[in-house]
């Protein structure tokens, strides 16, 4: 409890040093912050000056700063944006399911592909299944996201019609059909490219680390005794080395999963998937900083915050690690 | 790790009975039995001779002709024609250079300022250990790729005269946020080497703690080095295609790999040849230097037995 307590504590100048930094570096931009506007012609040079007032702009860095922080822990508050007219957080907070259901789906995938490769291939070693797989995950491994999801559209949509109507056997993009926003399995169909298409970057990772994982334990003497004592195969490999095999898995999970709405990203800006990543890309193109700066900061907590709790969760589950 | 007792004991009986070789002989010799890792080595030298040398294969890759817009591969042109008619493999060639070299330096400047600051975090310990790693902490919770297109994006706008070039930048940007993994790996290296008996021994002769370093324990940590460089390549040569493709990278006209598809990505539709090359080149890169990373890992391990026949 100490433990976490203290873990707790250390996260937060890991934090601060994180936002303290972006804060500024957006800040000092030259340009500034109201860059877009200055451009518009439409825009007289008055109403920017107003601007700049009604959005705090004209103090020193250091009270924005303070402000700005106070009103995120405070109010969630992450400013306006500065395109949108529209509050930070209510624009990150209605894409933020849809990238969750993604990334959660695609992460469900993975597991149901990724364990089983593993083990078989950890049992198994230096078999032509092993090869099989090694080789299919160094491909996964080197393939770039957003070629990869390229090639899933140029397969399923452009070459591979479906054979009762003539249409794209699988649609390219967005979340709906026009016209059947509730239809749940209109989304599910949707759903299909980009998921696999992030499932199989991360399964690559995952059988690799799994395998790993696995053969270090099958070497391991208590399972040379549970073979001793006469076990069936089976029991020693799932009972004993499965679940301790499967408990770096669960941390690095745990590490993960921050990383995974990343790795959203490019996904969600191939197939138009309307989620956080989409967001920040278009906030990106058009110079949106808040959008951009509240992007960043809800990941950075996210990684914080899962790497604690990767950390508690290792403690909790294996009693071989003992903090002081 | 996946040795049997076996294998360790041909191994060692294997040492005492061969004639002495040296370590440089047995890396290289480790490495050549690692078939992929050949096989990506020669990919990867064919990809780098290709790439000096276009001009000898090639036509120009900024040449148009308004006639052969978007056509396929043939005879004449491999890779087909793009929307301006441009020839496709020229300029994935010239791409090529660009894209090699972004992943070449924003590697290597990852591992040199990650190898200073693991030295000396190892090294020295106490605060400066302290400092060190909370800054590496906190570059490791970026979430990485948006921090990337935050900074590119920032610095792309300011349009300072000594970032014109966008290929310089996006090899900076890259660099500030990869060195710590090779930083923490250097680090642990270096904790374990210091206590051993020839740091020590270095000590007692009166080495200077930059003699102990450089001559010391660097050289006894180079392997490892290497084998995290190859990684950083292969990694540095995917974002800056990632980076690229999401226009945050190199900017056209200059031509990458990533922004090749970026352009692609509008006509892909109908002309696929278009997204299908530039990808397939990124990979086949990195998957060779991928393999190449494995068979250095297994060739530098004194420890490894080799499993591959």
């Amino acid at each position: 409890m100490t433990y976490i307590i203290r873990r707790l504590l250390q996260a937060i100048p890991s934090l601060l040093i994180i936002s303290v930094i972006l804060f500024f570096l957006i800040r000092l931009t030259p340009g500034g912050p109201l860059g877009a506007l200055e451009r518009n012609p439409q825009v007289t040079p008055e109403a920017i000056e107003n601007m700049r007032e009604q959005l705090g702009l004209d103090k020193p860095l250091p009270i924005q700063y303070l402000s700005w922080i106070k009103g995120m822990l405070l109010r969630g508050d992450l400013g306006m944006s500065y395109i949108h007219y529209r509050p930070v957080t209510e624009m990150i907070g209605e894409r933020i399911p849809n990238t969750f259901w993604l990334v959660g789906i695609s992460f469900l995938v993975t597991l149901l592909v990724a364990i089983p490769i593993g083990v078989i291939s950890a049992i198994k070693p230096y078999s032509f299944f092993d090869y099989a797989a090694t080789s299919l995950s160094f491909m996964g491994q080197s393939v770039p996201v957003f070629w990869l999801g390229l090639l899933m559209i140029l397969i399923f949509y452009v070459t591979l019609k479906n054979p009762m109507t003539g249409l794209p056997l699988l649609p390219a993009g967005g979340m709906h059909t026009t016209g059947q926003e509730n239809n749940l399995l209109d989304t599910a169909v949707h759903l299909i490219l980009p998921v696999a298409t992030l499932s199989l970057v991360w399964i690559a990772w995952y059988s690799r680390f799994l395998r790993a994982s696995m053969l270090d334990i099958l070497h391991e003497d208590y399972i040379r005794t549970a073979r001793a004592k006469g076990l069936r195969e089976n029991t020693v490999i799932y009972r004993h080395a499965f679940r301790n095999g499967i408990i770096p898995i669960i941390t690095l999970i745990a590490m993960d999963l921050p990383s995974f709405f990343s790795g959203a990203l490019f996904t969600e800006t191939i197939f138009s998937w309307p989620g956080m990543g989409r967001l920040f890309w278009d906030a990106a193109k058009t110079r949106d900083y808040p959008v951009l700066l509240g992007v960043v900061i809800i990941n950075a907590g996210l990684i914080v915050i899962f790497n604690l709790v990767a950390d508690i969760l290792y403690g909790f589950l294996d009693p071989r690690v003992k903090y002081d | 790790m996946t040795d049997t007792p076996k294998d360790t004991i041909t191994l060692f009986s294997g040492g005492f009975l061969k004639k002495r070789e040296t370590p440089q002989k047995r890396i290289l010799r480790r490495f050549l039995r690692h078939r992929l890792a050949l096989a990506g080595l020669i990919c990867l030298v064919m990809v780098i001779i290709g790439v000096l040398f276009a001009p000898l294969f090639s036509y120009s890759p900024t040449d148009q002709n308004a006639l052969d817009t978007l056509k396929p591969p043939s005879m004449e042109h491999w890779m087909g024609t793009d929307e301006m008619g441009r020839d496709v493999f020229a300029r994935i060639l010239y791409g090529g250079r660009i894209s090699l070299l972004v992943g070449l330096f924003s590697s290597l400047l990852s591992i040199i300022v990650g190898t200073l600051i693991g030295a000396a975090s190892g090294y020295f310990g106490g605060w400066l250990d302290n400092l060190l790693m909370r800054i590496t902490d906190a570059f490791l919770a970026f979430p990485t790729i948006f921090v990337l297109i935050l900074l590119a994006s920032l610095l792309l706008a300011q349009n300072l005269r000594w970032l014109q070039n966008s290929v310089l930048l996006v090899i900076l940007v890259i660099a500030t946020l990869s060195w710590m993994l090779p930083a923490r790996l250097v680090r642990s290296l270096f904790l374990t080497l210091r206590e051993r008996d020839f740091v020590i021994a270095a000590h007692t002769v009166g080495a200077k703690d930059r003699r102990v370093i450089f001559r010391h324990i660097l050289p006894n940590c180079l392997g490892q080095i290497f084998v995290s460089a190859t990684l950083q390549m292969a990694y540095a040569i995917i974002t800056e295609s990632g980076l690229s493709f999401l226009g945050f990278g190199v900017q056209p006209p200059t031509p990458s790999w990533g922004n090749i598809l970026a352009t692609a990505q509008t006509y892909a539709l109908f002309s696929p040849w278009l997204a299908i090359f530039p990808g397939l080149m990124i990979f086949l890169t990195v998957i060779s230097i991928n393999y190449i990373g494995d068979g250095l890992r297994d060739a530098f391990d004194p420890f490894s037995v080799q499993a591959r026949k």
